[in-house]
């Protein structure tokens, strides 16, 4: 194990930013901290760097008992939201800055933050200023300076959480390319779960400082372990006391077994795909199914046609135990096209 | 770990790479097609800005020229080889170097506190480093002579001493270094401290390397406001230093004497002394500066 996280609590006065945090993040892997804001997920990521201490509990890197050491004697990369640039240095010399402090020789130190640069791709802008970057760029260098230094673990905290939609995109699917070749181990926070859906190889899931579950992605797409694990990493709907998700239900306009009777009350078309809120007796909220286009045409459906709907064999189901679910919901910014649906007004 | 650059990644970049290439100051086509971005409007505003800084700063810094080269070089360099005058020169410039250092050191420090201590009082200490800035120059010289002066409360009698001048020139330039550090100071992010720490630099290192190349030009700005202070300081100092030749007379001092013996070319000579040696300085500090911020 890479990562040893046990016992990790911490406070901020009266305000309980982590209880009772055991972790073990694998080694070589990479793995986002995915939750709510203000859910702990930085605190925790900050307290693996050194950058904060916690109150009770240890850190354990590669099998050394970091706990009381300080940030810059952990070797570890990190990479913040807003890019934490030397504004007065080149590129060049951001990236070589961990080589210069460790007095290694200029020649050294030259290859090295060439061959970074040459990684990032930002080759071309060496001799530049950070300020003469875009963002992207800015959060490439970044990046290339954590490397640089063989850092034990690379951790980025909402590395992308400040570019726009496109290019965060680019960035995330690099990123992965990036861990498939440079296998340092890497935690990522984010609040996005598409982006921890779709890069990372473990997801912890935390909320209100707690772990809520970890696990692969598809484990907790799969079994989510509460109802919040299934309402933040993806849109969900109540039917007959259950969140279940839209595209696990099956809609008919003719009755089948084990289905409930309802009526269409609102079709939306939303790019390939269909929502059809459907008036069911006895839920407090229309439930949502969500079907392919040509689907609903097959169906003939129309707005106030009688419908039966029921969860297709196998769907991943988590019973309502608190009626006015108070799960935070997943940023719709996010640019992820699948916006959560909440199933209770 | 490797860092071998696999073909997949590096095209995948690529696209991002071409796709951010946009911001790229200084490449704008109009840019090096125009000389100059001036429009009719702004034509009439350089014109006011420069016929107002000619009549209120260069006029007189050319009669000042004008009047000290009315005697020839003979007579600009009898002026400035007199021994009193030589030794004024010395006694101000010399102390305003020495106060300009201090001011640096105490001005980033007491910045520093300002803006990343929590503390009771803070806002007190906010205002009353404004204090120099606000009080007239004589107040402030009736203040030290009643705290340093003949029965000084404090048992410091440094009247007709040259701690006098020191004291004054202290007090009046305290607040330049101090407000020129305090914004930029607030500007540098947590962050970029605790990157530098994260990649293995200690405190001091992080200051060295990170925050005080940052700082330099504020340093340098205000270090060159407050030597500029020092070296034209009268007011604050004439009460407590006494004013003796040779031992506690500045330069402004001479100057003012120079006129009240109707000997105005040779005041003149003085002033243009200290105009350049406050020219040599701002570039001299402006050089370090910018080194400063290069090379950490």
């Amino acid at each position: 194990m890479s990562i040893r996280i046990s016992d990790v609590n911490k406070s901020f006065g009266d305000f309980a930013a982590l209880s009772d945090i055991d972790l073990d993040l694998p080694s070589g892997q990479l793995t986002a901290l995915l939750g709510p804001s203000g859910g702990g997920k930085s605190t925790l990521l900050r307290i693996i760097a050194g950058l904060e201490v916690g109150d009770t509990g240890t850190v354990e890197i590669e099998g050394v008992d970091a706990t009381r050491l300080p940030a810059r004697k952990r070797n570890v990369g990190f990479v913040f939201q807003h890019y934490a640039a030397f504004r007065h240095m080149s590129v060049a010399d951001n990236v070589g800055f961990g080589l210069k402090i460790r007095k290694r020789p200029k020649a050294e130190i030259k290859a090295r933050t060439a061959e970074m640069l040459e990684l990032v791709h930002l080759s071309q802008f060496a001799d530049r200023l950070p300020a003469q970057l875009s963002g992207g760029q800015r959060q490439r260098m970044a990046l290339a300076r954590a490397l640089a230094i063989e850092p034990t673990v690379l951790l980025l905290d909402e590395p992308f959480g400040a570019l726009d939609a496109k290019v965060r995109k680019e960035l995330r699917d690099w990123l992965r390319r990036l861990h498939d070749e440079v296998h340092v181990t890497t935690v990522f926070v984010t609040h996005d779960q598409e982006e921890a859906l779709e890069v990372a190889d473990r997801i912890v899931v935390i909320n209100h400082g707690r772990v809520e579950q970890e696990g692969t992605p598809d484990e907790l797409y799969d079994a989510p372990a509460s109802e919040f694990v299934m309402g933040f990493l993806g849109p969900v709907t109540t039917l007959q006391g259950h969140l279940v998700r839209p595209h696990d239900l099956e809609l008919e306009s003719h009755p089948f077994p084990e289905t409930v009777e309802g009526r269409v009350a609102r079709l939306t078309r939303v790019g390939f795909e269909v929502r059809v809120e459907v008036d069911v007796a006895g839920e407090r909220a229309p439930v949502l199914v969500t079907l392919t286009r040509a689907e609903s045409a097959h169906k003939g459906l129309t707005e106030g046609s009688a419908v039966w709907v029921r969860p297709v064999p196998g769907a991943s189901r988590v019973a309502v135990t608190d009626p006015a679910r108070t799960a935070a919901e997943p940023d719709l910014s996010t640019g992820s096209g699948e916006p959560l649906v909440a199933p209770l007004a | 770990m490797t860092t071998a650059v696999t073909p997949s990644a590096s095209d995948a970049l690529a696209g991002t790479a071409a796709s951010e290439d946009t911001p790229t100051p200084g490449r704008s086509p109009r840019g090096r097609r125009r000389r100059t971005t001036l429009t009719r409007a702004s034509a009439i505003g350089l014109g006011v800005a420069m016929l107002w800084f000619s009549l209120l700063v260069l006029i007189p810094l050319v009669a000042v020229v004008v009047q000290a080269s009315s005697g020839g070089w003979a007579g600009y360099a009898e002026a400035l080889t007199s021994p009193q005058t030589l030794a004024a020169l010395e006694l101000t410039v010399g102390h305003a170097v020495l106060v300009t250092l201090v001011d640096v050191v105490m001005g980033t420090a007491i910045a520093w506190v300002l803006v990343r201590d929590s503390f009771v009082g803070k806002r007190v200490l906010e205002v009353v480093i404004d204090v120099p800035f606000a009080l007239p120059t004589i107040v402030a010289g009736l203040v030290l002579l009643s705290l340093y002066g003949a029965g000084s409360p404090l048992g410091l009698h440094w009247a007709n001493t040259s701690h006098a001048v020191t004291l004054a020139f202290l007090f009046v330039t305290l607040p330049f270094v101090v407000r020129t550090v305090q914004p930029v100071l607030m500007e540098i992010e947590p962050e970029v401290e605790e990157a530098a720490a994260s990649l293995g630099a200690s405190r001091f290192t992080v200051f060295r390397l990170v925050i005080l190349p940052s700082l330099a030009p504020a340093i340098t700005s205000g270090a060159a406001l407050a030597f500029a202070r020092a070296i034209s300081e009268y007011g604050s100092l004439v009460l407590l230093s006494g004013n003796l030749p040779y031992s506690t007379e500045v330069a402004s001092v001479r100057i003012l004497s120079f006129i009240e013996g109707d000997q105005l070319t040779a005041a003149s000579a003085v002033a243009s002394v200290l105009l350049l040696v406050a020219l040599v300085v701002i570039v001299g500090l402006e050089v370090v500066s910018r080194r400063v911020a290069r090379h950490g």
